[in-house]
Parts: structure tokens; sequence; C-alpha cells
């Protein structure tokens, strides 16, 4: 068995007297995608930004196991290592495009700016790769001087996906990254992260309402619900025999298409 | 190849009820005491009327439905597995080597065509991509599936070409254990006889296959043993 690269424990955070995160748990392996499903309200967001160490937790530790083999808790690193690790070994595609994008410049610019961030200099290079990028996300190449307060919600999220992984990073953590587009531009840009987290062997958390989108990329599934985790496990075998209550109104509630 | 060998795939005992929450916690049972073997280059037919649980007992061996008592044991290659305890990344690496799984429909995936659908598992089976290519070509044509549909995602395919889109998916690697439920239920008579090749040659190879088939005449030709399921019936409750 080889190390997990990330590994959760007892992840606890409260705002007032309501517990937005109880004791969460979990591991993480090179090349897993990982789904946190549950309503809103449910705590999902709030363990991504935990992970994320954006918010301090009450209790609990995030570690996560270097580019260099070590494991290293993330509490333990300073501002500037922990900096590093966000900015080259971690992606974060976020829901809301504009906390996520740099909105005054270019697209070029907002993918080179994630490989400067690792010490490229060179401009021509930088600009061929932002082009690579943009390709590959399916982005026009004559695009690549628009602002994306200039594109449209589907494309800011391929730029945002670009951009994070550019850095070739081995961890990425989604926040709703589909929801709130048109169910045609939904399914091109499930596609495109379904594709390029196979090929580029991407371990994912991607937080999700919707469980197509669970059922789509991930491996393994986490139900929660009032910030606990209800029910845990593969997840077809979550979402075709759910054992909890919660996990079978969830999974009822669901128009078939 | 003798039957006395390690089976591939065993259950002993299996027992699996639904416990329906939103219902007042009704519980349906579907299967107890449910207990067989595959061996390899057998065909193992599961009969017995709709609703006895074979379609259930087909997807707690591909790890769908969990498994509520008894054991489950997956031999792959180099050691067993229970498929009731094992986490969910054995599960999905048994997949990888060992379980192929003909459903009786297929999930589609957007903007993907019917060939690279089928060239991707493939792939995920341990083929390069030149060999997953052309195999998966093979296994279109023979299965005689238009060359003008290989390019398009199988969304909007009618059901026959869908199916065989999911048969050619589910036996392009080489796995142990072949699962089938219903494979040849919306196909034609031709391509009923292709899939009846195609599992003689999967056989031949030495592959054990669980499935399920309705049609007699299908039935006749493929089934190396009919395990009635049900006699794994447990008192249903109401």
């Amino acid at each position: 068995m080889t190390e997990p690269l990330l590994t959760v424990d007892g992840l606890t955070k409260s705002y007032g007297r309501r517990r937005a995160c109880d004791r969460i748990g979990f591991t993480l392996d090179p090349g897993e995608v990982l789904a946190v499903v549950g309503e809103s309200g449910s705590g999902k967001s709030t363990l991504l930004s935990l992970v994320a160490g954006e918010v301090a937790a009450d209790a609990g530790s995030v570690a996560y196991r270097m580019r260099d083999g070590a494991t290293r808790d993330l509490a333990a690193l300073s501002a500037a290592e922990r900096r590093a690790l966000m900015r080259t070994d971690w992606g974060f595609v976020r829901q809301d495009s504009t906390q996520g994008l740099r909105m005054a410049v270019s697209a070029g610019g907002n993918v080179g700016e994630r490989l400067m961030g690792i010490g490229e200099r060179h401009y021509g290079r930088i600009r061929a790769t932002a082009l690579d990028w943009l390709a590959r996300v399916e982005i026009a190449p004559d695009r690549i001087d628009d602002p994306p307060t200039r594109f449209s919600g589907g494309m800011r999220q391929r730029l945002q996906i670009a951009r994070n992984l550019v850095t070739a990073p081995r961890l990425v953590l989604m926040d709703e990254p589909t929801s709130g587009l048109d169910v045609s531009v939904q399914a091109r840009l499930l596609d495109t992260i379904r594709g390029l987290v196979a090929e580029l062997g991407l371990a994912v958390i991607i937080v999700t309402h919707d469980l197509a989108v669970a059922r789509l990329l991930s491996h393994r599934v986490l139900v929660m619900r009032g910030g606990r985790v209800i029910e845990t496990g593969l997840t077809d075998q979550v979402l075709d025999d759910p054992q909890a209550a919660y996990t079978q109104l969830l999974v009822s509630s669901v128009l078939a298409a | 190849m003798t039957p006395r060998m390690t089976p591939l795939l065993a259950f002993d005992a299996v027992g699996k009820s639904f416990t329906l929450h939103l219902r007042g916690g009704t519980v349906l049972p579907v299967v107890s005491g449910a207990t067989l073997a595959v061996h390899p280059g057998e065909c193992v037919v599961l009969g017995g009327a709709s609703g006895a649980g074979k379609s259930s007992l087909l997807k707690m061996a591909y790890g769908n439905y969990r498994c509520a008592t008894g054991a489950i044991r997956v031999h792959d290659g180099t050691r067993v597995v229970d498929l009731a305890t094992a986490a969910p990344r054995e599960i999905l690496g048994l997949r990888r080597t060992t379980l192929a799984y003909v459903s009786q429909f297929l999930r589609v995936i957007p903007r993907v065509g019917a060939r690279a659908v089928v060239e991707a598992a493939g792939i995920e089976g341990g083929l390069t991509p030149e060999a997953a290519r052309t195999r998966a070509g093979d296994l279109l044509a023979r299965l005689d599936l238009p060359e003008r549909l290989w390019a398009l995602p199988p969304a909007t395919f009618s059901g026959g070409e869908q199916q065989r889109v999911n048969i050619a998916r589910g036996l392009i690697a080489a796995r142990p254990i072949l699962l089938m439920d219903e494979p040849t239920a919306s196909l034609d008579a031709r391509n009923r006889a292709v899939v009846v090749d195609l599992i003689a040659e999967k056989r031949a190879a030495g592959v054990g296959i669980l499935g399920i088939f309705h049609d007699a005449d299908i039935r006749a030709a493929v089934a190396t043993r009919i395990v009635d399921v049900s006699t794994f019936r447990g008192a249903r409750a109401a």
C-alpha cells in the first residue's frame, strides 16, 4: 500500500453554535477522485475551505505528501511554504469564477501568472504554454488577449481549469465547478474535466450538489449533512444501493433523465 | 482447468435485503443463502422468475450493491478478495484487472464517440492505445455497428446499437471474470449469434462467465450450467 496523498483527520469547525464540519476524516490517493455531495448548508464547501487552509479549523489536521515524498502537516508549514504549495502542486477551481480568476488580466495572463509563480520568465514560452492550455480546454487562440470579463460562464470555468492545471498540480479542489451553467455547457465542461483528470492522473476533491456529476467524475463519494459524513463508499455503490435514510432521500429526489 | 481448482468467483451464503427508510423502514429481502461458484471456462446462467434477485446478484458481484451477509470471493490471479469486506479502492482495482460487466443499458458519456468509449475501456483494462483502437474497431465491426456511427456519441443511437457498444466495451479487455446482464435483450438474431460466438471465445480463453439470459435459445447455446436463483429466496416479508 502506498501512503495516501492527502490525509484529513477529525476536521471540525463551528460558526457560533452551529457545527459546519464535525470530525471529518478521509484519505485520498494519487489519481483518486472524491466527490463530496450534500445540500446547501451541509458543510461541504466549508470542508473544502478547511482542506485548503483558507479557513482555520477548530480541531483536526490535514497532512499532504509533498513532492519530495515527505508527508507534512499543513498547519505546520510556513506561510511561504503554504503559498508555494497552493501555487504549484494544488489547484482550486471555484464556483464563482471572479474569485478564481484575475478579471482585469487577459486569458493568457491568467494562465501565465501561475507559470511565472513557479519561476518561468521567458515571455515566448509562457505565451506558447498558455496557448497550448487554452486549446486543451477548447478556448480559441484568438481569445488569448481578452480578459475573462468578456467570456461566458462556461469559458470562464474552462479558463480556471487551464490556469490551475498549467503548473501540473497533483491535487485539485473543485467547488461546484459546473453549477449555474446551461446544461449543454455543463456537459461539455464535465467531459473536459473527466478527460484531463484521467489523462493527468489528478487527485481531485469535487464538491457538488449534483449526483450525476459525482457519478460521472468520482471514484468515491462522501455524503454530508449537517456538518457530518452520513455515508461514504464507492460512488456507484452509494448511489445505487444507499444505506442511510438521508442518502436514499437524496438519490430518490433526482429526476431520472 | 478442472472445476476442482479455486473458483474465479464464489458466492458463499450471500444474503441481501433493501431497507427502505423512506417507506417506514420496510425491509425487502432479495436473496438469502446464495451459494454458487464460477470456474474458468464456465458460463453459469442465473435462472428464476423476474424479481428473484438475479440482477442483484450480478450487481453484488461487481460491487455495485453491497453484500449484507456472507462472502463474495473473487480470485484476482494472485489472491482472493472478499467483496463484502473489500475497501472501495480494492473493488476499483478488481474492476480494472479482473471483473468485466456488461450491463443492460449503456450509461452514456456526453460527447464521447462510440469507438472512443470502447477504446477507453480497453486502455483502462491494460491494452496499449494502438491495440485498444484496433480491437475496438474489430469488435464494433463484428457486432455490425455501421462504421459511420463510430465517431458519434452513442446517446442518439437506437437501443440495439447502444447495446452493441456496451457489449464491445465490456468484452474489449481480457479480464478473467465476465458478468453479463441480459446482453442480448435488444439485439436481432444475427447479432445474438455474434454474441454467442464471442461468449464461446471468452470461455475458450478461460474466462468465467456469470450471466442472465432470458431468451431460451441463447441460454441453451451459452450455458454450461443454470443456477435457479429462486432457491436462494428467503421468506419474502411484505
